[in-house]
């Protein structure tokens, strides 16, 4: 998780303690949801009176120094005991350790908002399933330094990851390593053909050393260029999923933004509920007009690459005045969608938007 | 490989003429009160003390006994000196740090007096390498008049048990606070830094504690950045003794093993931290 985010935001419920984060350009967004029986006692604790469970978050890195050095950790520590006091305005880490030794860390939180990324894996038309070692081994060939990464379904069942360039200028000069797998290296195959998505390899690639560690199977649920890609661990004990945006492409089958009714991209401003609020219009009428292309992002501008292998379609450039701060220069993503928790099957919240707020006090 | 001695100049006596088979044996233990560039040597027959100051708060002090050396001879009562410790280490090592099985540097230390530098013969594998090191005018060191009969509170710990605790002080925390207590929490080590506080409770029954003499309860705060060299000297040692006196002071002794199995000592001393505040519980 850390390599995603700077924050981590804690939520215990009665399925499990929730561990989420999101990168700062709203582009990637990770949870781990522990159940209960992960744990030797799982408490979440009363509700409040509004029905809602206390959230926090702290920072990934207070969080992280808890944890500092693993291999001793192993050695050392006995139990681990994470209490959370509102009170107190302290996030309770207690390590167990050796000799009767105990470790206490007083962490201080922020109270905050639900996190949540608006995403559902069955409307996603692809899907595949490999060992997560199939994944890892496949993605140590690409430079660590390389940002986005393209899987795609080819001829043939062939499925391949392709390191990405925006340019055609760029192409001549680099090297480009394309990589093929069998059908048969994977659990499972729901490609449909032809389709192609890309998407940031150093956020996955945190995802994937967690994953070959762990030993469980990777699924990727992925649609059309511009929905993002989700990435599924499943286990007895924990449910974790990555999000991530991804690029849109020429090729997809996407309405102009202007079209929409949305004529005027609001420009990217601190306040984020009124980019949330345009965009909410925006899901919602989009919501009602089949076969339409993915709701415009207010956020992130559309920026249309040329697809390596297709024909030279023309270029559509838009400039953005002021850049999203943590976005990759020179290639706007999708944001997600964050906001309301509209995914169906959501525990009956759906009425009242759970608004993804920005810190109100725009810190960190 | 024991060298063989260097005569001194016919007629002239070294005030203090000290050898060491293993330099090893010397540097290691200057490395672990290496707080600061300078040091001030005291020698008398029983061996020597290396004393390293900051601050006016913090005093540690290294004693290699005289048994410890092949050859020990001080011609005064007591001789005492200035020097640049990190030029000291720098030559002591001059062959290199690595320790190869079987290898080891050979010293011979001479101090004619007052003016005079001190010179240094090391040798290993038949190389030889002559060190001048200047000396200047010994300070006045800090007494803190730190004797057993005034000690409140008193413990003895396997440094095994402190070793990564010291390692991974919160180092955002200007301060380590070090409760002591014939009660729980017994002996607290705390630290109030960005993220919060953290807590490393140490229980009296612990198998990491060997000694273990409170008997007040007592809680201390020390600027960590101060405290922090101590590390070295911890990460040496295999015990440690902890001990505050009604003024709030602080010993540190490190028992420390040498490759021979020879034992020596360093501790440190350091005056709590005046700006007390009301500690977080």
């Amino acid at each position: 998780l850390s390599r995603i985010g700077d924050e981590l935001y804690l939520e215990p419920t009665e399925s499990g303690l929730s561990l989420r984060t999101v990168n700062s350009s709203r582009s990637a967004f990770a949870s781990f949801l522990f159940a209960p029986l992960f744990f030797q006692r799982y408490e979440a604790g009363g509700s409040q009176p509004d029905g809602e469970h206390f959230r926090c978050k702290v920072l990934m890195k207070s969080f992280l120094g808890v944890f500092r050095s693993l291999p001793s950790l192993e050695k050392t520590v006995g139990k681990c005991l994470i209490l959370l006091k509102p009170q107190a305005s302290r996030l309770v880490v207690q390590l167990h350790c050796k000799y009767g030794v105990t470790k206490t860390h007083n962490l201080a939180f922020q109270e905050c908002e639900r996190l949540q990324a608006v995403f559902d894996t069955q409307r996603c038309a692809s899907s595949l399933c490999a060992p997560a070692r199939v994944l890892a081994e496949a993605v140590v060939h690409f430079p660590p330094t390389l940002a986005e990464v393209t899987l795609e379904a080819g001829p043939g069942g062939r499925i391949s990851l392709r390191n990405y360039m925006e340019d055609e200028a760029e192409r001549s000069k680099t090297m480009v390593t394309e990589l093929c797998l069998a059908e048969d290296e994977f659990q499972t195959v729901a490609m449909a053909p032809g389709s192609r998505i890309t998407f940031c390899l150093k956020e996955f690639r945190g995802l994937l050393s967690f994953a070959e560690a762990s030993n469980l199977p990777l699924t990727i649920h992925y649609d059309v260029p511009g929905r993002p890609v989700v990435f599924s661990l499943d286990d007895a004990v924990l449910e974790v999923h990555l999000v991530l945006a991804t690029l849109s492409d020429m090729e997809s089958n996407l309405q102009p933004p202007k079209a929409n009714g949305l004529s005027h991209l609001p420009a990217p401003s601190d306040d984020f509920t009124d980019d949330l609020e345009s965009y909410m219009i925006a899901m919602e009428s989009s919501a009602y007009e089949e076969g339409s292309g993915v709701p415009p992002s207010p956020t992130f501008p559309l920026r249309t690459p040329c697809a390596a292998e297709s024909d030279p379609e023309e270029e559509e450039e838009e400039e953005e005045e002021g850049a999203v701060p943590g976005t990759p220069p020179h290639k706007k993503f999708r944001s997600l969608f964050f906001g309301s928790v509209l995914s169906p099957g959501g525990p009956g919240l759906a009425p009242t938007q759970e608004v993804l707020a920005e810190d109100s006090d725009g810190d960190y | 490989m024991p060298l063989s001695a260097q005569p001194p100049a016919s007629g002239q006596q070294y005030l203090l003429a000290a050898s060491l088979d293993n330099a090893r044996h010397l540097s290691s233990l200057l490395r672990a009160v290496h707080f600061q560039d300078h040091a001030t040597c005291f020698a008398t027959a029983n061996g020597l003390r290396v004393t390293v100051e900051d601050a006016k708060c913090i005093q540690a002090n290294a004693f290699i006994q005289a048994e410890i050396f092949q050859e020990f001879a001080v011609q005064e009562e007591s001789v005492t000196f200035r020097i640049n410790l990190s030029v000291l280490l720098d030559c002591l090592t001059i062959f290199g740090t690595s320790s190869l099985p079987g290898t080891s540097t050979a010293l011979r230390m001479c101090y004619s007096g007052y003016g005079y530098p001190l010179m240094l013969f090391l040798e290993e594998g038949g190389v030889v390498t002559v060190c001048k090191i200047n000396t200047q005018e010994p300070d006045e060191l800090l007494d803190f008049d730190f004797c057993s009969t005034k000690v409140v509170n008193k413990i003895i710990l396997q440094s095994e048990g402190l070793r990564e605790a010291f390692a991974e002080l919160d180092m955002t925390s200007e301060v380590l606070q070090i409760t002591m207590s014939p009660d729980k929490p017994y002996f607290r080590l705390s630290t109030f830094g960005n993220a919060g506080s953290a807590h490393l409770d140490y229980p009296r029954d612990s198998d990491l504690m060997e000694a273990f003499h409170c008997n007040q309860t007592q809680t201390n705060r020390y600027k960590i950045s101060l405290l922090k060299p101590s590390t070295k000297a911890l990460a040496l040692s295999c015990k440690v003794s902890v001990r505050t006196d009604a003024q709030g002071f602080l010993s540190l002794q490190y028992m420390i093993r040498n490759e021979d199995g020879q034992i020596c000592f360093v501790e440190y001393y350091c005056c709590p931290d005046e700006d007390i505040t009301e500690s977080e519980l």
